[in-house]
């Protein structure tokens, strides 16, 4: 062996050396933070997907009993998503849907849409979103109440032609200076009531043991 | 380097948080060889890297739109910077020189990936605010500026001292022109505090103006290259005034 390739040899070991215990390191931090973190994300998200549903409606176990919902055009999902079925006592009461407004200002927004068994909306919150700072960010609850008008709301109450900002000749209101964004809710909201209509028979069927809706 | 840089070390006050450069260089001198003394005051203030060097900005920059943000994002950079270079400075003459870069990286990215991962177990909140700028700490140039420049080279104790006193003064600096923009873009100090400290702190917000509208420019990203600006003008201002 030259003294060339000894010593690129012992250079590459080396390297070898702080790559095994980096990884080593890694694995082991991992390890010992993964209950927690899986834990927080789990409380985090409870909280954000109860936000959408009326307080003591449901006594489910909601993040558990998630279903898969299929990737589907009226709610804006490329991959399939989830969807969140709360019970009362056994008995459904609403079904919260994951949704994506695709034409924000700035992207896509991200939505959970809670809809009682009756049809009509539980609540609407905004769980990711690019719009700007300050202009149309109040679509988030905790800028504004804005996202708030859609409670009540259900599928030809307003007609379709009224899902629009007032400003459109539609019944919701909007605040100056971005209306883009709030269009793009709106109509994502709109279209998952379609899609809820349209697959309410299957949301809302009572399948504790099974955990997927067939699409 | 003594008498002239001690003597701004007063001056340093208005640039700094309440707590780190005047109470962490003064009552401590005594005790400290006059290289350590070098180490603290060059890190707070002559080469301090937010206005002097200004180095590692671009995360930064942006990060530093509130009080919070930037003191996290601060302190998760100094944790790093100070871990990073006491692991060089430990593992300094094992490594070949001609493969120190990717070694350093190495071990900067390692570090900060357990940092990242702690912080998104115990406070998960201020992990998703600060989002991509946590892994981004492992390009922070700064980072790499100090292992290579000081810690390669120099005792642990020493490298770790620089770090964290590198790390402290771009803090400050961060810190600073968090609260600026915070400010004057919003009218409040500290908000956001809860994610950090939990619901506790929920009231600890301070609201500086009623029915104030904020100014936008300020939160966006022109805000924070403009707040540097007048720092570093500030800076410079005392600089010359100590210096005749």
């Amino acid at each position: 062996m030259t003294p060339a390739i000894r010593e690129t040899l012992s250079t590459a070991l080396t390297l070898l050396v702080f790559s095994v215990v980096g990884a080593g390191l890694l694995s082991g931090a991992f390890t010992l933070t993964r209950p927690t973190i899986e834990r927080s994300e789990q409380t985090e998200k409870l909280a954000l997907v109860s936000q959408t549903l009326p307080a003591g409606s449901f006594d489910n176990d909601l993040i558990g009993e998630a279903r898969v919902l299929p990737a589907d055009a009226l709610l804006g999902l490329k991959r399939p998503g989830q969807a969140y079925v709360a019970r009362k006592n056994g008995v459904v009461s609403a079904v919260v849907l994951e949704a994506i407004a695709p034409d924000g200002y700035s992207g896509q927004i991200r939505l959970l849409i809670g809809i009682h068994a009756n049809g009509s909306i539980a609540g609407v919150r905004v769980t990711a979103h690019k719009e700007t700072p300050g202009l149309g960010d109040y679509i988030e609850i905790a800028r504004n109440a804005w996202i708030n008008q859609f409670v009540g709301k259900s599928l030809g109450a307003p007609a379709d032609a009224d899902w629009k900002v007032r400003k459109d000749g539609g019944v919701f209101d909007y605040l100056a200076g971005a209306t883009i964004t709030p269009r793009a809710v709106i109509k994502a909201v709109n279209k998952a009531l379609h899609y809820f209509a349209a697959h309410q028979a299957e949301l809302l069927a009572p399948q504790p043991e099974k955990r997927h809706v067939q699409p | 380097m003594s008498s002239p840089e001690a003597a701004t070390l007063p001056n340093s006050a208005p640039l700094s948080t309440p707590g780190s450069a005047p109470e962490l260089a003064a009552p401590r001198a005594g005790f400290l060889s006059q290289e350590s003394r070098d180490i603290i005051v060059k890190g707070l203030w002559t080469q301090n890297p937010g206005v002097v060097q200004l180095l590692g900005l671009c995360p930064l920059l942006a990060i530093s739109n509130n009080v919070v943000n930037a003191l996290s994002l601060g302190l998760a950079t100094t944790l790093v910077m100070a871990m990073s270079s006491g692991s060089v400075a430990l593992v300094r003459n094992f490594i070949p020189h001609e493969i120190r870069i990717p070694a350093f990286v190495l071990i900067i990215a390692v570090l900060v990936t357990m940092v990242e991962l702690a912080m998104h177990a115990w406070v998960p909140a201020l992990y998703i605010v600060l989002g991509v700028f946590l892994p981004l700490i492992t390009t922070n140039c700064i980072v790499l500026a100090r292992v290579e420049a000081f810690a390669s080279k120099r005792s642990t104790s020493h490298s770790v001292l620089d770090a964290t006193m590198m790390g402290l003064g771009l803090t400050a600096v961060l810190v600073v022109l968090g609260g600026v923009r915070e400010a004057i873009g919003k009218g409040t100090l500290f908000s956001g505090i809860d994610l950090a400290l939990g619901p506790v702190a929920k009231g600890w917000v301070i609201p500086l103006a009623h029915d104030y509208n904020g100014f936008l420019l300020a939160i966006l990203p022109p805000g924070a290259f403009i707040g540097l600006g007048l720092l570093i003008a500030l800076r410079n201002r005392l600089m010359m005034r100590d210096n005749g």
